[in-house]
C-alpha cells in the first residue's frame, strides 16, 4: 500500500461523496483535510483544558497555557529552530509577513533602498511589500521565472546590489510546484548583507524543515495547509535580530508594564503575540506537526515525489493539456498548474468538480506569474498525504471527459486582456 | 457534464451567436471581474428610434459569463433602449435555465454591467 492508502482512514471527510461520486480532494495547496487527532485535539482541549493562557491561575489555565506552549515547542522541533523564543505563533503566513514587514522592514529600511522578490510570489509575499515600498519609498526588484518554471538565479545575481537590504521569496511556488534553491539564496543574499525572508507555506506540508542549517532570517509558514486548523501558523526570526525589535501590533500580552505614558516589551516570542492567541488552534498545529512527524518526513517528501512524477507523465498524455513548471519531478513537489487551451479555468474546475474531483481554479492569488505565463488563470491539481495513485487516475479521466465536453471551440481573447 | 455546463450555456458556449466586433460602434465598454480576472467587452450600435441596433461582444471568461453575454446581446437586439434596461440578472438566470451556483452569480452579471455602461457611452441612457 502507498502511505496514501494506508492513511486515507484518518482523514473523516474523504468519506464524503459528491453527488453520488466519492470524494478526491486535489486541493491541499489551498487548505489540507484534518486527520482524526488534529480533531480529536482540538475537541479534547474545549472539552477538558479550555481557558486562557498565560494568566489564569487556575488548573485550567495552568493546562492551558501548558498546551499551548507544548504546541510551540514542537513547532520548533518541526521547523528546526533552535530556540523556542523564535518561533511566533501568527494566525498563518500573510500575518507572519506582515510581521516581518511591520517590526523590522518598516524601521530596519530606508529611502532608495531595495527589496529583491520573485516573479513567482504570492500575493502574500508581493502586497505587504508593495504597501511598504509606498510608504517608505523602497524599490522593489523581481527575479524572473524561466521558460522551464525555475527561478532565474543569474538574473537573481545581477538584481542582488548595494542596496539590497531585503530577499523575500517562496520556497516552493503555490502555481509551479517548483522548489527554489533557498540555501544557495540565502548565502548569496547573506554575503550581499541582505536578510532573507521565505514564504513557507507550499514547502511546510511536502519537504523536510530545518531554517537553522537554510541560515534563514525568517521563515513563514500556516498551519492549515499541514491539516491544523485554519487560523494558526508561525513565523521563525532569528533571536538576535528579533530581539531589538518592537511589537508589529499593540495590545495585551505583548506587554512587560504598562504606563499612562509608557510601556515595556515582554519577552521574545510572547513580545509579537497580542491578545488572546488562537489558542485550541495551535494545539491542534501541535497535533498536526505530530502526525506529520509519526508519518515521517522523509516519507512524505518521497510519496509526494512518487504521485508528482506519476502525476506528470499521465497529464502529459491528456490531449492539448498545457502544463506549467517544471517537466521533471526533481526539485519539484505536488502542486500541479495545467490549462485546456479554450476552455477557462472556473468551467474546467467545475467540469472536475461534476464529478468530485476538487481541484483549485483562477489565479491562485499569483497574477503576476499569470501574466508572466500569459494566461489569466489556471486549474491546479495538488496533493496532501492521503492523495493516493487512484486519486490522479481520477483526476486524468475526468480531464479527458471535460475536454470531450468542452472542447476546443472558437477563442474569446479581448486584445487588452491577452 | 451535466447540470452546470447542461442546455444553454454550453450550446452557447460552442456556437455563440453574438460574439465578435462592430465596424462603427456607438458605444464600446470593458470590464473585468476582480474576483476571478475574468474580462469582457461589449460593443453597440444604436438603431433609429431608441432601439439598440446591434450588439457584439468579446470575452476572457467562463463559460457561463459568455454564455450570459450572448443571450443578453440576443435579448436586447432590436429593443427600445428603456426595455433592454430593464433585462436584469434574474432575467438571465431564467434563460440560461442551469442552476448557478452563489460563487457564479457574478459571471452571469458580468456581461450585463458591461453592457450598460457601453449604452450609457453610446448616449442612449439619456435619451
Amino acid at each position: 500500500l502507498t502511505l496514501g492508502e494506508r492513511v486515507r482512514g484518518d482523514f473523516p471527510i474523504l468519506a464524503r461523496r459528491i453527488d453520488g461520486w466519492p470524494l478526491v480532494y486535489l486541493d491541499s495547496a489551498a487548505t489540507a483535510q484534518k486527520p482524526r487527532p488534529v480533531l480529536e485535539a482540538v475537541q479534547a482541549f474545549y472539552e477538558h483544558s479550555n481557558a486562557n493562557v498565560h494568566r489564569s491561575i487556575h488548573t485550567l489555565g495552568e493546562e492551558a497555557t501548558e498546551l499551548y506552549e507544548a504546541a510551540r515547542d514542537r513547532v520548533r522541533a518541526f521547523l528546526g529552530a533552535r530556540h523556542r523564543e523564535e518561533v511566533i505563533f501568527t494566525r498563518g503566513t500573510t500575518e507572519a509577513i506582515n510581521v516581518v514587514a511591520h517590526s523590522w522592514a518598516r524601521r530596519a529600511l530606508a529611502e532608495g533602498d531595495e527589496i529583491l522578490l520573485t516573479e513567482m510570489e504570492h500575493h502574500s509575499n508581493l502586497v505587504p511589500w508593495l504597501l511598504l515600498a509606498r510608504e517608505r519609498k523602497l524599490r522593489l526588484r523581481y527575479a524572473p521565472v524561466t521558460e522551464g518554471g525555475r527561478l532565474d538565479l543569474a538574473a537573481f545575481d545581477r538584481l542582488l546590489g548595494r542596496r539590497t537590504r531585503l530577499v523575500a521569496v517562496t520556497h516552493v511556488s503555490n502555481v509551479l510546484g517548483t522548489v527554489n534553491p533557498v540555501a544557495e539564496i540565502v548565502e548569496r543574499a547573506q554575503a550581499a548583507g541582505a536578510r532573507v525572508l521565505v514564504d513557507g507555506a507550499q514547502a511546510a506540508p511536502h519537504l523536510p524543515l530545518d531554517v537553522a542549517a537554510l541560515g534563514v532570517d525568517f521563515y513563514a509558514f500556516s498551519g492549515h495547509k499541514l491539516g491544523a486548523p485554519t487560523g494558526i501558523g508561525a513565523l521563525y526570526g532569528r533571536r538576535e535580530i528579533l530581539e531589538p525589535l518592537e511589537p508589529a501590533f499593540g495590545g495585551s500580552e505583548i506587554i512587560k508594564e504598562v504606563w499612562l505614558d509608557r510601556v515595556t516589551w515582554n519577552d521574545l516570542p510572547w513580545r509579537f503575540e497580542p491578545g488572546t492567541p488562537p489558542i485550541a488552534q495551535a494545539v491542534g498545529l501541535g497535533a498536526a506537526v505530530d502526525y506529520v512527524e509519526r508519518l515521517g518526513r522523509a516519507a512524505i517528501a518521497a510519496h509526494d515525489a512518487d504521485l508528482t512524477c506519476e502525476a506528470l507523465a499521465r497529464l502529459a498524455e491528456v490531449e492539448d493539456l498545457a502544463l506549467y513548471g517544471p517537466r521533471e519531478a526533481e526539485d519539484r513537489v505536488g502542486v500541479i498548474a495545467f490549462n485546456l487551451p479554450g476552455v477557462h479555468p472556473h468551467d474546467l474546475a467545475a467540469a472536475l468538480d461534476a464529478e468530485g474531483v476538487a481541484v483549485r481554479a483562477g489565479h491562485h492569488c499569483a497574477q503576476p506569474l499569470h501574466r508572466r505565463l500569459g494566461v489569466v488563470g489556471s486549474t491546479r491539481a495538488s496533493f496532501g498525504v492521503f492523495t493516493t495513485p487512484g486519486d490522479v487516475e481520477a483526476l486524468v479521466a475526468a480531464l479527458r471527459r471535460a475536454h470531450d465536453t468542452l472542447g476546443l471551440h472558437p477563442t474569446h481573447r479581448t486584445e487588452e486582456g491577452s | 457534464v451535466a447540470g452546470l455546463y447542461g442546455g444553454t450555456i454550453l450550446e452557447r458556449f460552442r456556437h455563440p451567436r453574438h460574439l465578435g466586433e462592430l465596424e462603427d460602434p456607438h458605444g464600446v465598454h470593458e470590464d473585468v471581474n476582480p474576483l476571478c480576472g475574468d474580462r469582457i467587452r461589449v460593443e453597440v450600435r444604436l438603431a433609429d428610434g431608441d432601439e439598440v441596433g446591434t450588439v457584439r461582444y468579446r470575452g476572457d471568461a467562463c463559460a457561463i459569463a459568455l454564455a450570459s453575454a450572448d443571450l443578453l446581446a440576443e435579448m436586447v437586439e432590436g429593443r427600445p433602449v428603456r426595455e433592454a434596461l430593464a433585462v436584469d440578472r434574474d432575467t438571465l438566470l431564467r434563460a440560461l435555465g442551469s442552476e448557478i451556483r452563489r460563487s457564479r452569480l457574478g459571471c452571469v452579471a458580468l456581461p450585463l454591467g458591461v453592457f450598460r455602461a457601453a449604452l450609457a457611452g453610446a448616449g442612449a441612457v439619456s435619451r
